[in-house]
């Protein structure tokens, strides 16, 4: 089936007709040249990019599947406008061998709604002490390139030495939660004159920074690959800037709610706002904005983390730590960086499919938007304002962070491998 | 005041209102029959996620002088384990009619949360939340000071208080520093930096590493009970090294102003922060602290409750 999308403005640019057959992009030609398709949809003053991919996503199967399936976080990536996400290994049984990471790549391949790649353990069963199998998970159908103990970091300095160092052999990469336990000892929320008012145990932003700062060195010593997730404060990016100087080969992630919120959204310990990395201080959002206009950051990773309303509906330290991402994502980066800062929707694709799908090392994502290119694509609506409803949702859980917030820009279709896997107003 | 959560649920004049009501309770303490039908058939529940015997036991003793039906609560629950789950209980004391809940709670913000949710209607008051607040003790606190200090005034203004210890885990500090500079106290917190919070610089008081420095021109002293569980991580060497720099003996004692005040939210742990011979001296007011401790919770249970009679 073919399917045309009409007057759309590729990147944001100039308005094009664009025709999509087999899973491809066959044809690009000046608005009102191509005539004939099975479908057509009237693009104008929308905005194509390719299809979104986030390496950051916990999709909880196996293990939570009360909180959200694969295909529950499939449904909630086509809103998004994602054709891909990374799953995380930190579910129950860990994603820490071949057999785990093949059952959750079929799982989404099964959904036919976006390519699901899981993230392989750095370590067994997340503790730390023993490198998981890391080859065998690279050599299985899931063909993971992603490793990551995200919830919990790769403290063990030898540990992390020789993961960097042994997946160097298939060109893998170690995602680091970097957050040093000692100093983040039963942390609730950043450490701040706010967390001291509000009395909760702060976690400050050298917890993160020594980690990456150790990291960076290690990559260097090893000369491998190194991925920060969760990139949240001012001093990571002075780090960062410094080691791209260098020529390190580190990469970083911010998640929307780093780029959107600050800690004030604390006060009144409403536990959606409780999320790891804590939100930070105003002078670190503003920070992490910067770094993804200028590319210190790399890109934008939600860290979709659903929980649950039970283990939100409940006292602030009781609370699970993590929110919602991928329906909101784009809508934030829209909001914050196209509208409020000088960032293009050619940077959109950079930091939300392109760079994303490079570090991923996965190439049938994130393509230029021409012939012959897969048809992975996401549709986006620049000027429309909205309010965040969170009870629309089609993720499992609710612990939505942006409920009655107001967005410019959001997605309004997802094509897949040549088909409609999102339309707003469609089903 | 719908709730009394925080220190900051308080204008200055609701709590010189709530002090001065606390006088006239006072007096009901004082009689043969310590008795008031002010809140007869109104059930106050004690929730206690944490134990506290004197907490509670003021509390108990509070609402019923007057008169009201006292149901008390003990959850099990701990940061280690959730256990009991504070919207559940939170909607059986709904059930049974509690008109309002004293809340004790390991976690900081609980009371604020209960208050704020939809899950009961009951008057929320805050016994004690984690490391955040503990809102009638500072009143107790100020009541005591005004009482001893100021009887001819309604606030604290012209007296100078020092708060000594854990400053970074108290919820008495937190509720006392914001009481005092409503009450236009000047306020002091004493403590090794590594018991006092970070952005201390920028709090509405003066602070210090250095107890001794302080003490001739303080009016009065709270000694703060340092936790057992801080003892072993290092937030000081030793118990006797903290002792030796702030610990209040009677030398200590004999450099304040003749008439100063000696404070103590308890329990204490005698021979650390304090002695024996300072807590049971004449500038100790420890023990008034308990008899007014019922007084001033007796008149927060009536600012919250009476307004609105059943
Ligand atoms: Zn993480």
């Amino acid at each position: 089936m073919s399917l045309l999308l009409s007057k759309v403005n590729v990147y944001g640019e100039a308005a094009k007709d664009i025709l999509v057959n087999g899973g491809e992009i066959v044809e690009i030609k000046s608005p009102g040249a191509i005539s004939k398709a099975d479908k057509v949809l009237d693009c104008t003053n929308k905005v194509l990019l390719p299809g979104l991919v986030d390496l950051h996503t916990h999709l909880r199967q196996p293990g939570r599947e009360d909180a959200e399936t694969i295909l529950s976080g499939a449904r909630a990536a086509t809103r998004g406008g994602y054709t891909a996400v990374h799953a995380m290994a930190n579910t129950d049984p860990v994603a820490d061998s071949a057999g785990v990471v093949e059952q959750v790549f079929g799982l989404g391949e099964d959904t036919q709604l976006v390519s699901v790649y899981p993230v392989g353990a750095v370590t067994v069963e997340l503790a730390g002490k023993q490198l998981a199998e890391l080859k065998a998970m690279a050599d299985s159908k899931a063909q993971v390139r992603i490793f990551s103990d995200d919830g919990k970091c790769v403290e063990d300095s030898v540990i992390m030495r020789r993961a960097l160092e042994y997946v160097k052999a298939f060109d893998g990469v170690i995602a680091q939660h970097a957050q040093e336990g000692r100093l983040t000892l039963n942390a609730q929320m950043n450490e701040s004159a706010l967390s001291s008012t509000l009395g909760l145990t702060g976690w400050p932003n050298v917890a993160e920074e020594a980690i990456v700062a150790r990291d960076i060195l290690l990559c260097e010593l090893v000369n491998s690959r190194l991925h920060i997730c969760h990139a949240s404060t001012r001093g990571t990016v002075e780090l960062l800037k410094r080691a791209k100087e260098k020529k390190i080969n580190v990469t970083a992630e911010v998640t929307p709610h780093h780029l959107l919120l600050d800690e004030e959204y604390v006060k009144g310990y409403d536990p959606v706002f409780k999320v790891n990395p804590p939100l930070r201080h105003l002078d670190d959002v503003i920070s992490l904005r910067n770094a993804l206009a200028e590319g210190i950051i790399d890109v934008v990773a939600t860290d979709h983390a659903p929980h649950p309303k039970e283990d939100k509906e409940t006292e602030w330290a009781a609370a699970a730590f993590g929110m919602l991402g991928l329906e909101n994502a784009l809508s934030v980066v829209s909001t914050v960086m196209v509208h409020g800062q000088n960032f293009s929707w050619r940077d959109v694709a950079r930091v939300m499919s392109e760079k994303p799908a490079e570090i991923g090392r996965k190439p049938e994502h994130g393509q230029k938007i021409s012939e012959g290119a897969r048809a992975n694509l996401c549709l986006v609506d620049p000027e429309v304002e909205f309010i965040v409803n969170a009870g629309t949702s089609v993720s499992l859980s609710r612990n939505n962070p942006y409920q009655g917030m107001k967005f410019k820009g959001k997605p309004v279709a997802t094509i897949f491998k040549g088909n409609l896997t999102y339309q707003e107003g469609g089903n | 005041m719908k709730h009394l959560y925080s220190i900051n649920n308080l204008s200055k004049s609701e709590a010189i209102s709530i002090l001065d009501t606390a006088k006239s309770m006072a007096e009901v303490g004082g009689k043969a029959v310590k008795k008031l039908p002010t809140l007869l058939g109104r059930t106050v529940v004690n929730l206690f996620f944490e134990d506290s015997t004197r907490t509670r036991i003021s509390f108990e003793a509070a609402a019923k002088r007057l008169s009201a039906d006292v149901i008390t609560f003990s959850a099990k629950g701990s940061s280690v384990s959730k256990g009991e789950n504070l919207k559940d209980t939170a909607q059986t004391l709904e059930a049974i009619g509690a008109d309002a809940v004293v809340i004790r709670h390991w976690a900081s913000g609980a009371a604020e949360t209960l208050a704020q949710s939809n899950w009961i209607n009951a008057k929320v008051i805050n016994a004690g939340d984690g490391t955040h607040e503990h809102p009638t003790q500072a009143l107790l606190d100020a009541f005591t000071l005004r009482e001893s200090l100021a009887p001819n005034q309604k606030d604290l203004s012209g007296l100078k208080i020092g708060i000594v210890g854990d400053i970074l885990h108290s919820r008495v500090a937190r509720s006392n520093v914001l009481l005092l500079n409503l009450l236009n106290a000047q306020c002091v917190l004493i403590a090794p930096p590594t018991l006092l919070p970070i952005g201390i610089e920028n709090w509405n008081c003066q602070y210090s590493y250095d107890l001794d420095s302080q003490l001739a021109e303080l009016d009065a002293v709270m000694m703060l009970r340092v936790q057992q569980e801080r003892m072993n991580a290092a937030f000081f060497p030793s118990t006797r090294e903290y002792s030796r720099d702030f610990g209040l003996n009677s030398t200590r004692l004999s450099q304040m102003k003749p008439q100063s005040l000696v404070l103590h939210p308890g329990p204490m742990n005698r021979g650390m922060e304090i002695t024996a011979e300072v807590a049971d001296s004449n500038q100790s007011v420890i023990r008034s602290q308990v008899t007014n401790g019922v007084s001033v919770r007796m008149s927060v249970l009536y600012h919250l409750l009476s307004g609105d009679a059943a």
